[in-house]
């Protein structure tokens, strides 16, 4: 159906871009369902649903020209901080494991930030083509936006807890402010910036310098508190219990896995021995039965919807589009970085989804969002350069 | 625009091609250090996916055997142990010691290969099966004999080292272990010693005052050595005078005071197990003599066996409970008490058993095995012990006389009274421990081998802590048991 309504609106746009997320997709619902509960995975596939519905109403509404986007893109930005900020709204807030990146709404439980990101995607290309020509000069009067997205940026990470979203939001910020300016010099202060403000921010959030000392020594060879218990633990068995039982999980995987359906994520009694593995940690139980091959075939395929990505901005004619371009591209990286560099322990780990293949509604749905907006711009790029 | 798009793409790609290394470091590099932590739940699940070999006894009963359990589409594997208790500590240790054959992770390039398309095949792995040289029953009857009470029985084939019969006292249903709380109700097993201590393996494990079978090592060190001959002279006036004190002789097994002999022969002081004998020997030859015998015979170290090493306890002197090895023996030992056992010597019956072997060997020490063959799922033999030795402590000479003197042992000596058959051909040595208790209660031993012409079995019977427990009354009636039982059948 997707195709359907691509081939319609959009007939020029790339051509992989849709089978690849298809694919991604695919897995994604195939791991769900093996890790079980069933319900999990239908709710998944009722998202994946909804996802096709917005990707095909998105291409059918901005068929023409999505760049009329460009003259709202203060809503977009006033948008994109109110979803940022949504989760720590009382009544709605619903922490999970210690970080203020859920709402639930009734039944229904949400990330705004995955809307929240490609909100601010569309902002910072807007804002920036704008004025990329101020911004590089670099007068210091022209810092003052770059300050207010730095402050913006800690805020968040010091409201959320959450480290993962701040790099995400702000890496993406960093990667158009380079593609703007084309200053090496600005990414390097702003990302001295974020570091000396996130060690700040760190030193005086506990939930941060945890999952940091998680990262660092996450088996401890002496009891050391635990949160969830009076008496201490070994930091294996209670703070990086997950993050250590997953790594195992991986390397019990070994080259050519145990085979789907034959991996080991549940105990002798049933219970899940990493928790919500098909959320965040989705990854992990891949890589265990999918072994190397499967999941370094899984991270080829996340490179090329990447440079997929890239190769629309490149041949993109206007700034606006290839700002939107590449910043879609590279958060769509980002996050795959994010996460699955969380749970290798290239980075300490956070709880954001990856792209296409973890459990979750807004997840999914702001993917499709996503993949709509790079067809839509190679659409346009396309159809411009046969003209 | 272009080019920082460009290199942002490359910055994109690189991020991802990180990803890729790091799965490959934790796939293959860090996959073997990892498999090993401790606490590694998705191992410990892999493990009881694995269907465990079974242990067999000599005669192919089955003594330990996997149970499937099919949960969801997962299938997993419990322990299940023969009820028989006799079996108890030696199959639970074994089922640890020889888990790489059990879980079949003791394999060679090729079947790892096969291993590895079995897996992706989800195939279950099998284990090997391991087939041992004990004896169901020899290894129940001397359950049997030693049961209500503390001690062990060991009994071997001193010319191959096959062991037949590993028994401990008091013993439990190692099915036990497998069940929640089950270890503590083990722990609450008491035997008639006091502390029970059942998931020990008393007769690889237990330390115990070897009494009057160390005169065995000590003879062994006088002969040897060529110091004394079997018809060396002596004059025993029922005490041996040490640092100017009397050491009185043992207290006749008929009651009374401690007996006197006056003249003798060595081989008659071995006979009747005469202290004041052995007591003056130790002093003639020194404690280190008789201690760098003792090495010669193993002690100082666990004797090899298929058992995990922690079963496995080091015969020695022993200080404060640790293994004390005298840097300068002549002050450090006093060498009369150490000649007929005393002085805080400490020993095994595997031990004892070892020595009794090498003198049935003529001076060869063989190496005790427990593992027959092991075999694979599909029959194929893994690997099969081929019987070795582990030394040669003492002379063909010297060993030939020690077996005469421990034939006019059961003939005539301290074991004449328990009535082995003469067809049997014993050679014994008995020992009786005292414990510096108030009462006479005595740790009771007898070690020996049969035929003594050409010996098929050597033994060691321990019995703690017995009222008038001499060797020949508690000990050694269980050693004819256990010799007729593997002789006649």
């Amino acid at each position: 159906m997707a195709h359907v309504v691509a081939r319609r609106t959009v007939p020029l746009a790339d051509p992989y871009l849709l089978p690849m997320a298809a694919l991604l997709t695919a897995v994604g619902l195939t791991e769900i369902y093996r890790l079980g509960p069933t319900t999990a995975a239908l709710r998944q596939g009722i998202w994946v649903v909804i996802g096709v519905a917005v990707f095909a109403g998105t291409l059918l509404w901005l068929r023409h020209d999505y760049r009329v986007l460009e003259r709202y893109k203060y809503i977009f930005g006033v948008t994109a901080i109110g979803l940022l900020f949504l989760p720590l709204l009382p009544g709605i807030k619903d922490p999970v494991n210690g970080a203020n990146l859920w709402i639930r709404l009734g039944p229904l439980q949400f990330q705004p930030g995955e809307l929240g990101k490609l909100a601010l995607i569309v902002f910072l290309a807007a804002y920036l083509r704008e004025k990329r020509e101020v911004l590089a000069q670099g007068r210091l009067k022209d810092w003052g936006p770059l300050l207010v997205v730095w402050g913006m940026a800690m805020l968040v990470l010091f409201a959320t807890n959450d480290l993962g979203s701040a790099l995400l939001y702000y890496g993406i910020f960093l990667a158009l402010l380079y593609i703007a300016t084309a200053r090496l010099s600005f990414v390097a202060a702003a990302l001295g910036l974020f570091l000396v403000g996130a060690y700040a921010v760190g030193r005086a959030t506990p939930h941060v310098q945890e999952r940091i000392t998680d990262w660092l020594t996450p088996w401890s060879s002496h009891k050391v508190p635990c949160f969830f218990s009076v008496h201490p633990a070994l930091r294996q068995e209670c703070a990086s219990y997950q993050l250590v039982q997953s790594l195992y999980g991986i390397a019990h995987g070994g080259w050519i896995g145990t085979g789907l359906g034959r991996g080991i994520v549940t105990t002798a009694a049933g219970t899940q021995i990493v928790p919500d593995q098909n959320t965040d940690f989705i990854y992990s139980a891949i890589a265990q039965e999918l072994g190397l091959v499967g999941a370094a075939a899984l991270l080829l395929l996340y490179m090329a919807f990447v440079v997929r990505g890239f190769q629309i901005a490149l041949a993109a004619s206007d700034g606006f589009s290839k700002l939107l371009a590449a910043g879609l591209s590279f958060s769509f990286a980002l996050q795959t970085f994010v996460i699955v560099g969380g749970i290798l322990r290239v980075i300490p780990l956070t709880g954001i989804t990856l792209p296409f293949v973890s459990y979750g509604g807004s997840s999914v749905v702001s993917n499709f969002f996503l993949v709509a907006g790079l067809m839509l711009i190679s659409n346009r790029a396309n159809r411009e350069s046969t003209a | 625009m272009n080019t920082q798009l460009r290199h942002l793409a490359v910055f994109a790609s690189i991020l991802i091609a990180v990803l890729i290394g790091a799965t490959t470091y934790w796939q293959s590099w860090a996959g073997g250090e990892l498999a090993n932590r401790q606490g590694n739940a998705i191992q410990a699940i892999a493990q009881l996916q694995i269907d465990r070999g079974t242990i067999y006894a000599a005669n192919g009963t089955r003594l330990a055997w996997s149970v499937p359990h099919k949960k969801g589409g997962l299938t997993t594997y419990s322990r299940r142990y023969t009820t028989n208790g006799a079996f108890a500590q030696v199959v639970t240790g074994l089922d640890s010691s020889l888990t790489d054959y059990l879980t079949g992770t003791n394999t060679n390039l090729t079947n790892s290969f096969t291993q590895e398309i079995d897996r992706l095949g989800g195939t279950t792995v099998h284990g090997d099966n391991v087939k041992l040289t004990l004896r169901p029953s020899t290894q129940t009857l001397a359950e049997r004999l030693l049961a209500g009470r503390c001690g062990a029985v060991v009994a071997l084939n001193p010319q191959t080292g096959a062991v037949y019969a590993l028994a401990s006292s008091p013993t439990f249903n190692p099915n036990l272990l497998l069940q929640p709380h089950g270890g503590a109700k083990i722990g609450k097993i008491k035997g008639t010693c006091g502390s029970g201590f059942a998931e020990g393996d008393r007769a690889t494990q237990g330390l115990y005052p070897p009494g009057s079978t160390f005169k065995l090592v000590t003879a062994s060190a006088a002969l040897d050595s060529g110091a004394f001959t079997p018809s060396s002279g002596f004059y025993d006036p029922g005490y041996c005078v040490e640092y100017g004190t009397k050491v009185l002789n043992a207290s006749s097994p008929d009651g009374g005071g401690s007996e006197v002999f006056g003249n003798i022969t060595l081989a008659q002081g071995l006979e009747h197990s005469i202290n004041s004998v052995f007591c003056k020997i130790g002093i003639q030859l020194g404690a280190g003599k008789i201690l760098s015998y003792a090495k010669r015979y193993g002690f100082y170290a666990p004797p090899p066996l298929d058992t995990p090493a922690n079963t496995r306890s080091p015969s020695g002197l022993y200080h404060h409970g640790r293994l004390f090895n005298p840097t300068d023996p002549t002050t450090q030992v006093d060498p009369g008490r150490l000649g007929f056992g005393q002085e805080h010597m400490l020993v095994t019956p595997l031990q004892m058993a070892l020595v009794a072997s090498t003198i049935a060997e003529r001076g060869r020490e063989p190496r005790p095995y427990l593992v027959q063959k092991v075999t694979a799922p599909d029959g194929s033999v893994v690997s099969s012990t081929a019987p070795s030795t582990i030394g040669h402590p003492i002379s063909a000479k010297t060993a030939g006389e020690l077996n005469q003197m421990m034939q006019s042992v059961v003939t005539g000596g301290t074991a004449a009274g328990v009535g082995f058959p003469s067809s049997l051909n014993v050679a014994g040595k008995t020992g009786t421990a005292e414990l510096g208790l108030n009462q006479p209660i005595y740790d009771s031993w007898f070690t020996c081998f049969a035929p003594a012409n050409n010996p098929q079995v050597a033994i060691a019977v321990i019995v703690e802590k017995q009222y008038q427990g001499f060797g020949a009354s508690f000990a050694a009636p269980i050693a004819k048991a256990i010799l007729e039982n593997l002789l006649h059948s």
